[in-house]
């Protein structure tokens, strides 16, 4: 049981307090999370490395595995070539504000997403009829396919990419210091500062101010869809497809759903990141990036939203803040996933039901032992 | 109307490769009625089921639903214009608590789709209370009120085949299949099941049952249908399913030379 008291114990606690207090925990610390790159706290800022910028990118991360889990830990579809959703996002934001056309980035944004939810909805549309393992390779297909393209292509920049995309517009209001820590105490450095609300080359603060805006959006989409019709049907086909079926779910419509709605999000995460680079090619959109992110929702807890936001956080932070032993890098989050799959091969943060059903299997498990007699009087 | 016929089952035959598992079964089933589907293992008593509720499609042979042939609809859709079933192995949605289980029961007829969800428009709201409603109704009916909240792997044997009815219920239909719903239970729990299968007729459904236990099948069902070997070898009522000599043969076995 001690297993999972990490994830258990903790969660229920903030159910149980009353509403207003609930809310203003929520507000606080979503206003913590907006003004950590200015509070530059210590030890978790990242040394040598822009720590505006990590956040950003820890946003895109968290993006996509929201979007992720919408398919993998919502409606159970191994997807393993979601990149190539992130990459079609990203490649139409940079294809109409600056390779063949100029839009200003808000107008081909929603193109974007639009393109990136057809793709997944192209792909769904043959691929959703095959099942497990078989889906696994075909989306595994998709996403190289996907950068193959992309590269051979000259219309897409081909393997020299795209430069120039556009960024956000500007809203130059005014400057906000960020806190400095040299001396031990932290004070207010009036020579570094952030324009609100400046999307530039230099600073990533707005950027990530920005990332985090859509995280939280999309958290909150996420709630509401989950918790209806939609979602119970996504968890039933998961669960148990014939069955589901034989329920009344539509399940291939259902999971054409899911693999749209995480197409969406994913073209969004794209789309992001594309306009922060200003510049991309096919390396950005390796097989690689597909297991990453993968690893982000499977680290976290498939199925747990701020689990995998955890996920996402630890598979994009972690390799930032500890740069300096890069060389091992590959190796400690190899170790790291070993690890993981025999102590908490559920995830981190385990949906909470999971772990219900896990806690009772094992006292069942105990009780017929009979190793543990105090066990008895909880089941 | 009494005596409406509300599902149709005209020369069935299913084939899988070389084997016959249905061959030529004809019945029907009458609204409000219980009819018992029983025969001897490997009969085809799922395999009519499957066949009924779209799993498999027929090699030949026509169903028939309110008049209206089920060829060629989805399974979904054959939920959803009124077939519900449970399962001989019980297949409820294992992490999801028993109140979800009933309600994806009755989502089957409901329309919320992901931008009713998105906005909490009125139609989700409104479908929402009123699965709500009818699922909690349901478990109470069941006796299962108090493990609402429970998920439906936690729940004993015994419950969770009375959730599966539930959840079948749930999908609101006007003809309910069982299959073997008394599986593994006691004859005390068997008796007490039959009472509540009665009263789930007695609710409106019609019911449609299968169970090889002859004798408890006798004091439930309206009429009965016996098959073996994928042939039905007797139809009528209790009384007479009791006395008829090939009923008898199937079940008992004969003398070599008897067997038909």
């Amino acid at each position: 049981m001690s297993r999972f008291s990490l994830g258990t114990h903790s969660l229920p606690s903030v159910s149980t307090l009353p509403k207003p207090v609930k809310i203003v925990l929520w507000i606080s610390l979503a206003l913590l999370a907006y003004a950590l790159p200015l509070l530059e706290p210590p030890f978790i800022s990242t040394p040598g490395v822009d720590f505006g910028g990590v956040l950003f990118v820890v946003t895109v991360y968290m993006l996509v595995a929201l979007g992720l889990n919408i398919v993998v830990g919502y409606a159970g579809l191994l997807d393993l070539g979601y990149v190539g959703f992130y990459a079609v996002g990203a490649y139409t934001a940079a294809i109409l504000t600056s390779f063949h056309a100029n839009w200003p980035l808000l107008l081909a944004l929603p193109f974007a997403v639009l393109a990136s939810t057809l793709s997944g909805v192209l792909l769904g549309w043959p691929t959703l009829r095959v099942r497990g393992d078989y889906l696994a390779i075909v989306t595994l297909g998709f996403g190289e396919i996907i950068r193959l393209i992309a590269i051979n292509t000259e219309w897409l920049g081909d393997s020299r990419g795209i430069s120039n995309i556009g960024r956000p517009p500007s809203l130059e209001l005014f400057e906000i210091p960020h806190l400095n820590w040299d001396t031990g105490v932290p004070l207010l450095d009036f020579n570094d500062t952030t324009t609100f609300i400046e999307f530039g080359v230099l600073d990533q603060i707005p950027y990530y101010w920005l990332g985090l805006t859509v995280v939280i959006l999309v958290l909150i989409a996420d709630k509401l869809i989950k918790d209806s019709r939609v979602g119970r049907a996504w968890e039933a086909t998961r669960e148990d497809e014939d069955a589901a079926e034989l329920m009344g779910v539509p399940t291939f419509r259902f999971k054409l759903l899911a693999f749209a709605t995480g197409a969406f999000i994913g073209g969004l995460a794209g789309a992001l990141f594309a306009s922060r680079q200003s510049f991309i090619n096919p390396l950005n959109f390796l097989l690689l990036f597909s297991i990453l992110f993968l690893a982000a929702v499977v680290v976290g807890g498939q199925g747990n939203r701020w689990g995998v936001l955890v996920g996402a956080f630890l598979v994009a932070y972690l390799p930032q803040r500890f740069r300096e032993f890069d060389d091992f890098r590959v190796l400690v989050f190899g170790l790291a996933l070993v690890l993981l799959a025999t102590l908490r091969p559920e995830g981190l943060f385990p949906p909470r039901r999971t772990v219900r059903a896990k806690q009772l299997e094992q006292e069942l498990d105990e009780l017929e032992e009979g190793t543990d007699g105090e066990e008895k009087t909880h089941a | 109307m009494p005596d409406a016929r509300i599902l149709e089952v005209d020369q069935l035959t299913l084939q899988f490769g070389g084997l016959t598992a249905l061959d030529n079964v004809s019945f029907d089933i009458k609204e409000g009625e219980i009819l018992g589907l029983i025969g001897p293992n490997g009969a085809g008593k799922t395999t009519c089921f499957n066949a009924i509720t779209g799993v498999y499609k027929p090699t030949s042979g026509t169903i028939r639903f309110n008049g209206e042939s089920l060829a060629g609809r989805k399974r979904f859709q054959i939920t959803q214009s009124g077939i519900a079933r449970t399962f001989q192995n019980i297949r409820l949605f294992p992490t999801m608590t028993a109140l979800e289980n009933v309600l994806v029961g009755a989502d089957a007829q409901h329309t919320t789709g992901i931008v009713s969800a998105l906005f909490r428009l009125p139609k989700h709201r409104r479908e929402e209370i009123a699965g709500h409603d009818l699922a909690m109704e349901l478990l109470r009916f069941m006796g299962l009120a108090k493990q609402a909240d429970e998920l439906a792997a936690n729940l004993s044997y015994g419950d969770q085949r009375r959730l599966e009815i539930a959840r079948a219920m749930a999908t609101q239909p006007k003809l309910i299949c069982l299959d073997e719903p008394a599986a593994g239970f006691n004859p005390q729990e068997k008796r007490v099941l039959m009472d509540l299968i009665r009263k789930v007729r007695d609710r409106g459904f019609t019911v449609l049952l299968i169970e090889h236990d002859m004798r408890l099948v006798m004091g439930v069902t309206d009429r009965i249908v016996v098959l073996e070997f994928g042939k039905k070898i007797a139809e009528g009522a209790p009384a007479e399913i009791r006395d008829n000599p090939a009923v008898i043969a199937a079940y008992l076995g004969v003398e070599e030379e008897d067997a038909s």
